[in-house]
């Protein structure tokens, strides 16, 4: 390992630690108690052996020796035992807490992260770092406190039983357990480039699946499914091949170490059975009982050297696991509010934006001095070919996004300076990719206006044209619906967004496309619903569709993340510019 | 499931030879406290004095046997992973081929995600299910009774002893595992609902932020993450109890056997050598019978995995091809005779009453809203989807009486979902036709208005990412249309594939599309008037069925759908300009 991730390591170490500190008397008692099982339970095969001892033969067994020892054995037995739950107990309640707080650290990381990170990290490996990795690590921290701990513990235990018994024996013991050790190692070392090419082999097929199977309907459409079976057989037949290699000599590891074991096992029989003789008649025998304890020692003690081998491979995954959160946990948030940040409320409607640069690399410049005046209650359509940049645009009105030079303003106060729940809260957002949380259709609709009655949900359906199929649904508005919908059509989720916002009509609009998915019929009843709820209101919209943006008071026209032209609809067509040209090039056939 | 083992016939002598040596290793393994108890009775403690020669002797007697069990577990090791690797790859290439015979309504109804999971996870879970089971499932159990009648055979009386730990033992060691696992499924479901909370907060960000939801998701994801974390604690409780319980358990036992044994010394009718290997096996039977459990917890994993393979190996697949269905005139390349389709029994049609016909070099536009079956309409003349009434014709046969691979060799498909492979541009365009030469090719780019696209990645060797990311959603649209060109289809069909472009170029593939060389027949599904008006022939529909076809001009005189339709994208613009 290079010293780099050492160092790493050490670092993650230590946030772990900073996370069980407010746990610190259960990890000592924890700790205490472990040790106190483990000294009994080393403590017990003394006391067999002894037992052993007194049952020699015909005619020459202690009774009461034998039954003094057997319920010495018993009560430590119970003992044993209930320990050894509280210590599990104890450890489980550590675990689970730590990575409660260690999630909940994250989610609300997450709700002060700046929408840029969100946006450059894909939403998978970042929900795979709160759960995957967390249960890794998770995993990683119980069997650490529940097995690496013991092990070490019952090691040292047992050699100190055995040294304190019979040094000469012991020391059998130890010369001979390392070589489990060095064996499972071994092979080890010589299995992992078997396994990466397994693993690489089976990423590979499933890349492969994923890319065929997701597009199924294409393969079948252009016949290529012998093509595309054929593709698949020659990498299964690679994944067979170093699969094979992998999963048997891996298994070949447990085999092996047995093996050693044995060899330990005769080796404590061998010198024990000789001490034995030795010490025949002696007043010091090396009783048979000793022995028995002895071989059942050499027994105990190898596992643990097989378990934490696997468990320093299950932590160092764990802490690698612990690192990514941590990473996430240590993402810088965006800047927070002013302290003296201005709340906005019942805004007019005035935005002004005064030469607005931004980028989302430095290298790619995407809006250049842009500046804009709008009057309250105005309407704005910003329109162009994909990629222009006009979702930009809406990411900087509602600072998802801070701009890099210039300025934003509402009602004469730059952004900036307005916290963000009250700038964000007056405006009103329809996106082209309709979000609903899962939960029923009311839960939805009252996101903005959690108090809202009855009638005004009703109402604001009604006049979205949500009302009718609501009321088809299997429980009208308190029908659960899934994450993104379910089983509702892309248009009626659409027409859910809308009347989410009808409901809570904030001061200004901003809509992207929001009827992309509604056929034009729908459309044109909606469009009048939009027209009232437009009245005085400070709105953008976002368009492919020239019809719903005719009527704009202004509209950008946006060509490369700059603003190219910028008027109104008769305007821009008599200045027969690139505008013109969009719209004309419907007609054109 | 019984059906999935037909793939582990080539594997035969493997699948019997893996248990086998593993249970030779496991009888070696019991003889072990035998020889220890002869080193005891016989060496040590042998009635005419101590017999050191044969001390040494039995010790290598212990190697040996240590030995020759590490053999043939190796074997069996061998064995076992031959065999299950091999069954993978023999079932998974049998799933993989089922899927690729599956039609559209069957990949819609199992779900493309479902096949996918059953591909890689639940085949690999059955791989180490079965891996597992070959090398263990007969151990184990036979470890635990081996030891039971070993014990036996030396002295019965005591070894009655082990007829009670054993189910006891079992008893306990099944019934905390019962338990325990429903709630741990339990704690999947949390952890689920703690997964989607955190997906979901990603997902809806803007909104969520838009409308200032940041506590009020704090505290609802809190709720979720304690519930998770309060069963998390319950169920640990529980099963923590396994290793404790038995613990105890054993001790009993083992009390109560050297209680017995103490008697049946006494009496000469044990040895004390005969006690301490009484005394090893009984330490042997709680490993074994933990490692049991585990196994069972596996294999019960793999097995349900392998039912679900089962199941969606169970499906029918395949297009039966049905001679002496009525035929049509010939000089039609494509006619719907009062074609139908139901995606199942009671629910209202799909689409219904659909008739009209095509002659070569006709362009046919299918216009209407979101749901009114233009998709199904045109995905029923390659068979894709089957009608369930009245009859589709191609060249004046049904299409349920063509050969599917010569019928689709006919038809150039651009899908509404604009997708493309991982390898070059020129991979992905010859996948319309395999023996394409360049130019072809590039005449395919140029008409579909790709041309540049293929000069600005960097000619046809270019590559392309999977799902082509390094495309923009336009350029993706322009070369899947550039790829069914290419195959020269007599029938072409665009399904709603140029919703990405913008309208200059919509209306010049448009142009280049009327002027194609092979007089195909053309469909174009779209929701804008403009991009089929000047179509032969329109087919409005709504709500599935037809509501009128014919000319633009004649449909906004007689069809009040299509009027409206036209009306909302264009009377306004008109007003205006």
């Amino acid at each position: 390992m290079s010293k780099q991730s050492v160092k790493a390591e050490k670092g993650t170490l230590k946030k772990v630690l900073a996370y069980l500190k407010p746990y610190g008397p259960l990890v000592v008692l924890s700790v205490l108690l472990s040790a106190v099982t483990v000294a009994l339970t080393l403590y017990i095969p003394v006391l067999i052996g002894r037992a052993i001892d007194r049952i020699v033969g015909a005619g020459r067994v202690d009774f009461e020796a034998v039954g003094a020892y057997l319920l010495r054995i018993g009560i430590i037995a119970a003992v044993t035992g209930g320990v050894q739950w509280l210590v599990n107990s104890i450890n489980n309640k550590i675990t689970y807490q730590v990575i409660r707080d260690v999630r909940d650290q994250a989610f609300r990381r997450l709700q002060i992260l700046p929408l840029s990170y969100m946006d450059t990290h894909p939403v998978g490996g970042i929900v795979s770092q709160v759960i995957a990795d967390v249960d890794q690590f998770a995993d990683g921290l119980l069997l650490g406190f529940t097995q690496l701990f013991t092990g070490v513990v019952t090691i040292l235990g047992t050699l100190g039983f055995m040294v304190s018994i019979r040094p000469g024996i012991a020391a059998v013991v130890v010369l001979l357990t390392p070589l489990s050790f060095v064996v499972a190692r071994f092979i080890a070392t010589h299995t992992y480039s078997f396994f990466r090419q397994q693993s690489e082999t089976r990423g590979e097929q499933t890349a492969f699946i994923d890319e065929m199977l997701g597009n199924q309907k294409v393969v079948k459409a252009f016949g290529r499914e012998e093509k595309s079976i054929e593709t698949f057989d020659e990498i299964n037949g690679r994944l067979e091949k170093c699969s094979l290699k992998a999963i048997f000599y891996s298994s070949l590891t447990n085999p092996c170490t047995r093996f050693v074991n044995n060899v330990v096992y005769a080796g404590v029989a061998l010198a024990g059975a000789l001490v034995c003789v030795s010490t025949l008649g002696t007043a010091a025998p090396f009783t048979v009982g000793s022995l028995s304890m002895f071989l059942s020692y050499a027994n105990q003690y190898t596992k643990p050297f097989n378990e934490i081998s696997g468990v320093v491979t299950e932590l160092q995954n764990a802490l690698a696991c612990a690192a990514r959160v941590f990473r996430l946990i240590a993402e810088p948030p965006q800047i927070p509010d002013a302290e003296d940040a201005r709340v906005l409320r019942d805004a007019a409607g005035q935005v002004d934006l005064q030469d607005v640069a931004f980028a989302y690399t430095p290298d790619r410049p995407l809006i250049e001095q842009l500046n804009l005046r709008v009057a309250p209650g105005q309407r704005i359509a910003i329109v162009g070919p994909t990629g222009c940049g006009k979702t930009t645009l809406i990411n900087l009105l509602m600072r998802f996004y801070d701009v890099d030079r210039g300025a934003i303003s509402v009602e004469g106060t730059d952004i900036r300076r307005i916290t963000r729940k009250s700038l964000r809260g007056s405006y009103g957002m329809v996106l082209q990719e309709t979000w609903l949380k899962s939960g029923t259709v009311r839960e939805n609709l009252i996101l903005g206006k959690p108090n809202a009655t009855e009638e005004e949900i009703v109402a604001a359906c009604k006049s979205a044209h949500a009302h009718s199929f609501i009321r088809r649904l299997p429980q009208g508005y308190d029908t659960v619906i899934g994450e993104d919908g379910g089983q509702l059509s892309q248009g009626q989720k659409q027409l859910l967004c809308i009347a989410r916002i009808m409901l809570c009509l904030p001061p200004m609009l901003i809509l992207d496309e929001a009827t992309s998915s509604i056929d034009t019929r729908t459309e044109i009843r909606i469009q009048k619903a939009f027209n009232t709820m437009m009245q005085g209101r400070t709105t953008f919209i976002v368009a492919h569709r020239l019809s719903t943006i005719r009527e704009a008071d202004v509209i950008l026209v946006m060509r490369d993340g700059h603003i190219v032209e910028q008027g109104n609809h008769r305007e821009l067509l008599s200045r027969n510019g690139f505008y013109a040209q969009l719209y004309n090039s419907q007609f054109a056939a | 499931m019984k059906r999935l083992f037909a793939y582990l016939k080539d594997y035969r002598r493997e699948s019997a030879l893996g248990p086998l040596f593993k249970l030779l290793e496991a009888g070696f393994e019991l003889i072990v406290p035998l020889v220890v108890a002869a080193i005891i009775d016989r060496g040590i403690s042998a009635p005419e004095g101590p017999d050191k020669a044969y001390i040494v002797r039995m010790c290598l007697v212990l190697v040996a046997l240590g030995l020759v069990g590490l053999v043939c577990s190796v074997t069996a090791q061998y064995f076992a992973a031959k065999a299950s690797v091999g069954f993978a790859k023999k079932l998974r290439h049998a799933l993989y081929s089922h899927i690729q015979r599956f039609s559209y309504r069957t990949l819609d109804q199992v779900g493309i995600p479902t096949l996918m999971t059953r591909m890689t996870s639940d085949m690999n879970q059955v791989q180490t299910g079965l891996n597992l089971a070959l090398r263990l499932l007969l151990r184990s159990p036979f470890v635990v009774f081996g030891a039971m009648v070993m014990a036996f055979t030396i002295d019965a009386q005591a070894a009655l002893w082990f007829a009670v730990a054993i189910p006891a033992l079992s008893v306990v060691v099944f019934g905390i595992m019962l338990i325990s696992i429903p709630l741990y499924k339990k704690v999947q479901g949390l952890l689920d609902r703690v997964l989607g909370a955190t997906r979901e907060n990603l997902t809806g960000v803007r909104v969520l932020r838009a409308f200032g939801k940041e506590e009020s998701e704090i505290e609802s994801f809190d709720q979720k993450n304690d519930a998770l974390t309060a069963m998390q604690k319950y169920v640990g409780r529980i099963s923590a109890l396994l290793n404790p319980i038995t613990y105890v358990m054993i001790n009993l036992a083992i009390v109560m056997l050297l209680h017995t044994s103490a008697l049946r010394v006494n009496t000469g009718d044990l040895t004390q050598g005969q006690v301490v290997a009484l005394y090893n096996y009984m330490s042997q039977i709680l490993v074994e019978l933990i490692k049991l459990a585990n196994l069972i917890i596996n294999i019960t994993k793999s097995v349900a995995c392998g039912k679900r393979i089962q199941s969606v190996m169970d499906i029918p697949a395949g297009e039966a091809v049905t001679e002496g269905l009525p035929g049509g005139d010939e000089t039609y390349r494509v006619e719907f005779r009062q074609a139908g389709i139901r995606f199942s029994e009671g629910a209202d049609p799909s689409l219904s009453g659909v008739t009209f016909a095509v002659r070569p070099g006709e362009t046919v536009g299918v216009i209407g809203g979101t749901g009114s079956g233009k998709s199904t309409l045109v995905n029923m003349i390659p068979r894709f989807y089957e009608a369930t009434e009245g009859q589709v014709l191609v060249d004046g046969k049904d299409v349920r009486g063509w050969d599917p691979a010569e019928l689709r060799e006919k038809i150039g498909v651009v899908p509404q979902k604009a997708a493309l492979f991982k390898g070059t541009i020129r991979d992905n365009l010859r996948w319309g036709n395999e023996n394409a030469p360049d130019d072809d090719l590039m005449w395919a780019a140029a008409t579909a208005q790709a041309a540049d696209v293929v000069e600005s990645k960097g000619g046809l060797d270019a590559m392309i990412e999977q799902g082509g990311r390094n495309l923009s959603g336009g350029q993706r649209q322009r070369l899947t249309i550039a790829r069914a060109l290419a195959r020269r289809p007599e029938i072409l069909i665009l399904d709603d594939s140029s919703s990405a472009l913008d309208f200059a170029t919509d209306a010049a593939l448009r142009r280049a599309l009327r002027d194609l060389p092979d007089t195909p027949a053309v469909f174009i599904v779209s929701q804008r008037t403009s991009s089929i008006q000047h179509a032969d022939r329109i087919v409005v529909l709504d709500d599935g069925r037809v509501a009128g076809i014919g000319k633009h001009a004649e449909l906004l005189e007689t069809c009040p759908v299509y009027r409206e339709i036209y009306d909302s994208q264009f009377k306004k613009e008109a007003a205006g300009a």
